[in-house]
């Protein structure tokens, strides 16, 4: 599968040009609000034609300026989540999954209502109304509409923004479950960097309407540039790690290509790879081995790049077996340190920083 | 005290008749109107829009008068309809369903909208993309959605067209038994000696049928409102 976009309008003090392509697996289109976010996905979904652009899917054209193509939206066959669930009222949640049935495009085996059902942990909800539904299970109902009408590209545009922490965090790892078992590639739009750096595998960064990075999921996530878009509190590079063993303190030791790391009990099976989302803010920098600490966690690496801030600080980051480590320290650390690119250094995470949001199925 | 006679009882009948039919005609086209009026953006809408209206505005002996030099025999549509189908309207009681019904137009068509735009777009556009065609959208979505609405104008418009007057007397006058509606009968009885008392008979059953209406259309809307929104 590959979707290839290209985009320009302009808005009234506003331009949005961009142009990226998605393959399979899960692509996060990400941005704070007012990037230009939603108006992609509208394009791609047919809500919105843009003046000048070209979309593609799998070499059939959705939209073309040039050819003077635009599909209707309801022949895109693009599944489309919204920000609000929008199931109908007026059919109950079997009504809801039955009319993506009816419409959608005929069924080639790929799509399974049980499997789907199973998959969102929604069939016991099958006889319900709408209206009688907490907001997290009406937002996976709507998910589970959007595939059984056989779309071949589902597109997410802030599927969680509507709903509260504790309902982000029950429907996330579905989300996880359907990356994992569906075939249907999924765009993911999204302005929070915690649901990107748990779903997504390629990240297409855009900021005021343009393309600013694009690439997988680490890449993105190790890139000290782009922490100012980001934000300070929220940039940090992922870890990807194997759970080991659960021990009997209740840590869960986890091996990584940088060594071992301890972190409180994860709710996974052992053998299961996840990704570690270590918050820059979090990490803590020493030149020499530390000794005699409570962190548990020390990484040595060597330091690929520093980026000073307009202020007092500073982002390091940290280059360890493959694994790129962010850390957000002060420029004066920087120099008491003597950090210089490729100079050794150890990074030092305590293990109760890392919240168990931060932590995703790899 | 009521004295319900021949020509009091015909003059009910016939109103009802003619509210009811004219009701179910403008009903659709005003549904279609008022869907085009929401969610479509075309050259010449505020012309519609503004045509649409006109009954309201005008006054109805007006509405009365255009009619009868479009339809009657003279006129072109008449014409038309007497020289190829045989039919005559003015001065009959589907004469009177057609005044009747445009006279009520602008109000059904006021109601549908005002339902139509309460349905959020982006459920549309959900129907569209899970494939549904946007006839199909149109009737599986915004149609069962805006239900309520439809009820509340057809009560009104059949509210308007029992109390038509104006358009209804310049356009089929006011013969006993044959376009004598109950507005129109009363205004008869009131010019002759002696007949208050029927006058005051349809004064009555006009109250009571509007009340019994409007209370039919609360109940109604209100049930439509559950099953559709499902509250």
């Amino acid at each position: 599968m590959t979707l290839n976009v290209s985009i320009r309008h302009q808005f009234s003090g506003f331009n949005l040009d961009i142009a990226f392509s998605a393959g399979s697996g899960v692509t996060a289109l990400f941005g704070r609000s007012g990037a230009g976010k939603s108006t992609i996905a509208q394009a791609i979904s047919g809500a919105f034609a843009p003046t000048e652009g070209h979309i593609a899917l799998n070499e059939e054209v959705l939209f073309s300026s040039e050819q003077r193509v635009n599909r209707p939206a309801h022949r895109r066959g693009i599944g489309y989540v919204f920000q609000q669930d929008l199931l109908f009222p007026h059919f109950s949640v079997q009504g809801n999954l039955e009319y993506a049935q009816r419409y959608g495009r005929s069924q080639t085996g790929t799509t399974n209502l049980s499997e789907i059902l199973d998959i969102l942990g929604i069939d016991h909800l099958f006889h319900r109304r709408p209206a009688g539904l907490s907001g997290g299970e009406r937002q996976r109902v709507a998910i589970a509409r959007a595939l059984l009408s056989n779309p071949s590209l589902l597109v997410m545009d802030e599927p969680l923004s509507a709903l509260d922490d504790p309902r982000k965090a029950e429907i996330l790892p579905y989300i996880e479950r359907l990356r994992d078992h569906s075939q249907v590639p999924i765009l993911y739009i999204s302005h929070s960097v915690s649901e990107i750096a748990r779903l997504a595998d390629q990240v297409v960064a855009i900021d005021n309407g343009r393309v600013i990075k694009t690439g997988s999921a680490t890449d993105v996530f190790a890139d000290p540039n782009i922490v100012p878009q980001l934000g300070l509190q929220s940039a940090g590079a992922l870890l990807t790690a194997t759970i080991e063993k659960h021990e009997d303190d209740g840590l869960s030791k986890l091996q990584s290509a940088s060594g071992p790391i301890y972190l409180p009990r994860l709710d996974a099976e052992i053998g299961q790879s996840v990704r570690v989302r270590v918050l820059a803010q979090d990490v803590m920098l020493s030149s020499v081995q530390p000794e005699n600490i409570s962190a548990l966690n020390v990484i040595q690496g060597r330091v690929s790049a520093i980026k000073l801030g307009r202020g007092p600080g500073a982002i390091v980051s940290i280059e360890s077996a493959g694994n790129t480590i962010l850390a957000r320290v002060t420029r004066r650390s920087v120099q008491a340190l003597n950090l210089e690119i490729g100079s050794s250094c150890f990074a030092i995470i305590k293990s109760v920083s890392v919240a168990p949001n931060q932590i995703g199925r790899g | 005290m009521l004295y319900f006679g021949e020509q009091e009882l015909a003059a009910i009948l016939l109103s009802l008749k003619i509210a009811i039919w004219a009701t179910f005609l403008s009903l659709p086209f005003a549904v279609w109107v008022a869907f085009l009026l929401v969610r479509r953006r075309f050259w010449g809408r505020e012309v519609l829009n503004a045509l649409v209206h006109l009954p309201l505005i005008l006054p109805p002996v007006v509405t009365g008068y255009l009619l009868l030099m479009f339809f009657g025999r003279a006129g072109f549509a008449g014409q038309i309809l007497n020289d190829y189908f045989g039919i005559t309207i003015a001065f009959q009681w589907t004469g009177a369903v057609l005044a009747a019904a445009i006279m009520a137009f602008p109000l059904v068509v006021r109601a549908v909208r005002l339902s139509i735009e309460q349905i959020n777009p982006d459920l549309e556009h959900a129907a569209l993309t899970l494939g549904a065609r946007p006839i199909a959208v149109f009737f599986t979505i915004t149609l069962p959605m805006a239900l309520p609405g439809f009820v509340v104008g057809a009560i009104l418009g059949f509210a308007k067209a029992l109390g038509e007057f104006g358009a209804t007397i310049t356009f089929v006058g006011n013969i006993p038994n044959q376009t004598q509606t109950i507005p129109s009968a009363i205004y008869g009885f009131l010019q002759m000696p002696g007949k208050d008392q029927g006058a005051l008979t349809l004064v009555f059953v006009s109250i009571f049928i509007s009340v019994t209406a409007l209370l039919l259309s609360e109940w109604l809307a209100r049930r439509v409102q559950k099953r559709v929104h499902g509250q």
